[in-house]
């Protein structure tokens, strides 16, 4: 059923993403691909893997974007996936019912025998998360690695999905965004979570943490830069003629 | 976005049969249809041939054709499934209209009532159908007041100028109503389709790669590198941008084809008796088709989509 649940959810399960700590390893993304590959979604298909034109579905992809002008400015590292929104238009302009949002826990996911691979759902995502798998001819997806968070077959450390187990610089945190004692909502709260295109009324459940204010690294005065070297005579000469 | 000719055909070849379906339809609530056997024969099996054709078409932009018939079943959310339940429903008056005209009830009560429910059925289909396209908001060029005018014009001026060219060949005096008919509807679409272009040439949507990136407080965002060196689904579907030299070419040619042309046509043709009449106006209907191609990969292809200010597109 393409129709949102009637009550919200009653937990909102998601992603904080720490912009100030991704390092841009993609290990997140290589990691996704690893697990989903053979999970829920399985396969991630490639095409021409080994071929001039290699592409394939990803359900997480790190781009790396500029922000900010000269010594203000900032090089931040980007992974971007599904944002598993409150409103998701991808899954009401579904005509199947194959895109659906559970209401336990608000995970949008699709399924993969009920799906006719209109397409539609990827035009209605602003984020880009979804990813048409041309070999299978069905839509795919972020599914937040359902198969992990609640499998009592693998031990409670690894309960969480794939990129955020593997993330060595801690960027990635998983939880309950309903919930605002989660660990997660207190982050949010604490370092100012941002959603992604707010303005598009999409409401994401996963949030951004900006990169944090710089500290210590001013601009430099002109002194401070050439300091005086305190020495006279010919040294002083030499260090007046090399630092013209 | 990436413009399937599977879809511009869909969309086209329905918007017109459904166009000639609403004029036979309106024409038999007015009690202006005309019975001849031949006439009514060719007019729905124009129309509903060419609806056929469309939707047949759409099903080849499908990974799984053979699921479609799932597509009738979310019509409480989705356009595309109301699109799909309107347009077989479509089928029932239109069809009816033309057993009770054969059966030789034109003029009657019962062929008024089903040529309006006709005429009603096959303008909600074109609207569901540019719902589609009209629901989408990361796409500015489709999210917005135009688009639904847009398809609905289109289809009827198409749908008339065909009509119009029916009747010419089958020397029916339906003809005359129908031509003017398609002068004003070719009128609206020339006026709709510059102030459309008009519109999203000095618009952007509400998306920016600040709020897309939630980097805005540190300043202006560019992108820097893609998250991989090749291309993807995403890049392929929302990112197929058309030059603006060609941009321009083919907005001239939907314009002159699409709108100018036909409309001469056919206001010659009004004043031609005979067979150059009848060749005058299949000439314009095929020139009005064929404009309404153009203008509809341009539909496509100049529609920008905001998930590609991921991949440093200036605006969305």
């Amino acid at each position: 059923m393409t129709s949102l649940p009637a009550a919200p959810p009653a937990r909102r399960l998601g992603l904080v993403i720490d912009l100030d700590t991704c390092v841009g390893c993609h290990a997140c993304a290589v990691n996704c691909k690893e697990w989903n590959t053979g999970g829920h979604a399985a396969p991630l298909t490639d095409t021409d893997p080994y071929g001039a034109d290699p592409t394939g579905v990803w359900f997480n992809r790190v781009h790396s974007f500029e922000a900010g002008e000269g010594l203000s400015g900032r090089t931040v590292h980007f992974p971007r996936s599904c944002l598993h929104c409150d409103e998701p238009l991808c899954v009401t302009v579904c005509p199947t019912g194959a895109s659906y949002k559970r209401a336990e826990d608000g995970i949008v996911l699709v399924n993969p025998d009920t799906c006719i691979g209109c397409k539609l759902c990827s035009w209605a995502c602003p984020y880009g998360a979804r990813e048409y798998d041309e070999d299978e001819g069905v839509m795919k997806k972020c599914t937040l690695c359902i198969d992990r968070i609640a499998n009592e077959t693998l031990p409670e450390i690894d309960r969480v999905p794939a990129c955020v187990s593997t993330c060595p610089a801690h960027a990635r945190h998983f939880g309950d965004l309903g919930d605002p004692e989660s660990a997660v909502s207190r982050l949010v709260a604490e370092r100012g979570g941002v959603d992604l295109m707010p303005e598009l009324g999409y409401r994401p459940v996963n949030k951004y943490l900006p990169p944090r204010e710089r500290r210590g690294c001013e601009s430099p005065s002109e002194p401070e830069r050439f300091p005086e070297s305190g020495v006279s005579g010919f040294f002083a000469w030499v260090d007046r003629v090399l630092s013209r | 976005m990436n413009p399937a000719p599977s879809v511009i055909v869909f969309t086209v070849g329905s918007g017109a049969g459904y166009g000639l379906l609403a004029a036979l339809g309106m024409l038999a609530a007015l009690g202006l249809m005309p019975s001849d056997t031949a006439v009514v024969l060719a007019g729905f099996g124009l129309g509903l041939g060419l609806v056929t054709a469309g939707l047949l078409s759409s099903t080849f932009h499908l990974g799984h054709p053979e699921r479609a018939w799932r597509a009738f079943s979310q019509w409480r959310s989705s356009w595309l499934s109301r699109e799909a339940v309107a347009a077989v429903l479509s089928y029932l008056p239109a069809t009816g209209l033309a057993a009770v005209l054969l059966a030789g009830g034109a003029g009657g009560a019962l062929a008024g009532m089903l040529g309006a429910l006709t005429a009603l059925f096959a303008a909600a289909t074109v609207v569901c159908t540019a719902m589609i396209y009209r629901c989408l908001k990361p796409i500015h060029a489709w999210h917005n007041r135009f688009t639904v005018p847009g398809y609905l014009i289109i289809g009827a001026a198409t749908g008339l100028a065909l009509a119009h060219a029916l009747f010419a060949a089958f020397g029916e005096p339906a003809a005359f109503a129908t031509g003017v008919a398609a002068l004003a509807a070719l009128a609206a679409g020339f006026l709709h389709k510059r102030a459309y272009w008009r519109f999203i040439d000095s618009t952007s949507g509400p998306a920016t790669a600040e709020s897309a990136t939630g980097l805005g407080a540190i300043g202006r965002v560019r992108a820097l590198d893609p998250p991989h060196t090749g291309r993807n689904f995403v890049m392929r579907e929302m990112g197929f941008a058309v030059a603006r030299k060609h941009a321009e070419t083919l907005r001239r040619a939907a314009l002159i084809g699409g709108f100018v042309l036909p409309a001469w046509g056919i206001a010659i043709g009004l004043g031609l008796r005979g067979p150059g009449g009848a060749a005058v106006a299949f000439a314009a209907a095929a020139v009005a088709v064929a404009g309404a191609l153009v203008e509809r990969w341009l539909f496509f292809a100049e529609a920008r989509h905001a998930a590609m200010l991921y991949y440093g597109t200036a605006s969305a």
